[in-house]
């Protein structure tokens, strides 16, 4: 890792502070925005696209650790409008396979030094991670999983009915459900984050590093000339550039194709809902692979739940009548005082499902193209320390040994990862 | 709801059926390479729009069927050469 570089000071960059807040209320001058616009260039040394939290951790990983400002990060709307902006913010490194749990073990670190990293409040908050088991053969997972994150340093225990009472008195704990929780994966150093903010903050200090950030700007092509990509072509005009990477979430397969790449990729929406906000409740994420569905509230007292993937692969982002009855249904298994809470809002996003619930990161076979997709469901908790593997993959054109797993290659070979501690795997 | 004309049962919800996924030619085990076998194992089209894919009705007559389906807007519509035999 290098040393933290000063910003610049330049436009957009001035530091936020409780000092800046006081002087800024006194003289009522407003905030400059905090990441400029500028005109497409001919060329860069590097073009990312797709400004989601993995295009915009790999721009600024890649300004701060490499020192490679010559940067151009694409998204065809807004920064933040895809995945990044869909999914629900749960951050956790209970993974089952040991490649997993040291990748998203990482993630969770750069994601607690995050705010004071880029001097911008990302609103981590760390509360407590529960996966419930309602079977035998899901307690033996979760035994499993602790284990494994045990070995790796990872906080993570099993714990019976009764603790998972005293960590959220509004569990129903009984036997006298369908389901009846027979206990829990406990993971202490779990929590969400403001998942916007995440973006915002990656963006500004990615901007001020000299990273330039191009919205509504959407790729049409990829050139290739024997071999070794060349440029991207766009809606805004051509861009020659040596390096590209795909950062895109539910496009990926598209974007690839554009490079000639095929991918084991097969793209599913993922829905998801909001309750009005009420009093703080609930502490710890609760997640049951068994019904589908994780609950967290926000600092601003609403309810987030999400589900698995809809049951067929689609790039559709409508919300179904039967998402929203299924999801109500199961948690009110859990949870049964919520009958009364109404939903504000359901939306879905787009998860890039691969065989082995694992990404595909790194080089391609295109020299010059790389990949850092099929990120399922799990990718916004892998933001920050896949984007700096992919910098440094970039910036030293070998794979970090933290990403040597997840190689696009491992399908040809045979060697496939298996992660069943993904969200999307009920056991 | 989304509607799914099965050729045995007529239109039925899609809950009913089990996805079973894109439609690609499946090499001969005896002749294909390793490598040739895991990319039709594993490799996606992952079309944006009009896809051949293959379901099936497991809470109906537990048939497999073949439907052109547009995944961007869900629309749906039977093959227009149709891959499966018609019930008598």
């Amino acid at each position: 890792m290098g040393e933290p570089r000063r910003r610049s000071g330049g436009h957009g960059s001035a530091r936020y502070s409780g000092l800046a807040l006081l002087r800024h209320g006194v003289v009522g001058r407003s905030w400059p925005p905090a990441w400029r616009t500028h005109d497409l260039r001919h060329g860069y040394q590097v073009v990312i696209v797709g400004g989601g939290v993995h295009g915009l951790a790999t721009a600024y990983y890649l300004a701060r650790n490499h020192g490679i400002t010559d940067v151009a990060v694409l998204d065809k709307g807004y920064l933040g409008g895809g995945g990044s902006g869909r999914n629900t913010a749960i951050l956790r490194s209970n993974y089952l396979t040991p490649e997993g749990v040291r990748f998203y073990d990482r993630s969770l670190g750069l994601y607690r030094g995050l705010a004071s990293d880029l001097n911008f409040n990302v609103m981590f908050s760390r509360r407590g991670h529960l996966t419930l088991a309602h079977s035998d053969a899901a307690l033996r997972t979760m035994r499993w999983r602790a284990e494994v994150n045990k070995v790796r340093g990872v906080d993570s225990d099993v714990i019976g009915p009764e603790e998972v009472k005293r960590l959220v008195p509004a569990m129903d704990t009984t036997d006298r459900v369908r389901y009846p929780i027979l206990g829990a994966l406990y993971h202490p150093p779990g929590g969400i984050v403001r998942h916007d903010a995440v973006v915002w903050g990656y963006a500004r200090a990615a901007d001020s590093l000299g990273v330039h950030l191009h919205q509504d700007t959407e790729v049409t092509g990829i050139d290739v000339m024997a071999g070794r990509v060349t440029g991207v072509r766009t809606n805004r005009g051509d861009i020659a550039a040596p390096i590209v990477v795909n950062a895109t979430a539910g496009w990926a397969t598209l974007v690839a194709d554009m490079a000639g790449v095929r991918l084991p990729v097969q793209t599913f929406p993922l829905q998801a809902a909001v309750t009005e906000p009420v009093k703080p409740f609930l502490r710890p994420v609760v997640v049951s692979g068994s019904l589908h569905v994780y609950v967290s509230q926000t600092a601003r007292g609403e309810l987030v739940f999400g589900a698995s993937v809809d049951p067929f692969a689609a790039y559709s982002t409508r919300g179904s009548l039967e998402f929203t009855e299924g999801l109500a249904g199961h948690v009110l298994q859990l949870m049964p005082s919520l009958a009364k809470l109404r939903l504000l809002r359901q939306w879905a996003g787009l998860c890039d499902m691969t065989p082995d619930y694992a990404p595909l990161m790194g080089h391609t076979d295109v020299e010059g193209f790389l990949v850092d997709v099929g990120w399922g469901t799990y990718g916004f908790k892998a933001g920050p320390v896949a984007g700096e593997a992919m910098a440094e993959c970039i910036a030293t054109g070998r794979t970090p040994q933290i990403i040597s797993s997840f190689g696009l290659d491992r399908f040809a070979r045979g060697r496939l990862v298996g992660e069943k501690g993904a969200a999307a795997v009920g056991h | 709801m989304i509607l799914l004309p099965c050729p045995w049962c007529g239109p039925r919800d899609t809950e009913e059926f089990g996805y079973v996924g894109e439609i690609d030619a499946r090499p001969d085990p005896r002749t294909t390479t390793p490598t040739e076998w895991r990319a039709y194992l594993y490799l996606r089209r992952n079309i944006a729009g009009w896809t051949r894919e293959r379901w099936y009705h497991r809470m109906g007559c537990r048939r497999y069927l073949v439907l052109e389906r547009d995944t961007t807007t869900n629309e749906v519509r039977a093959p227009r050469s149709p891959a499966v035999r018609r019930a008598p």
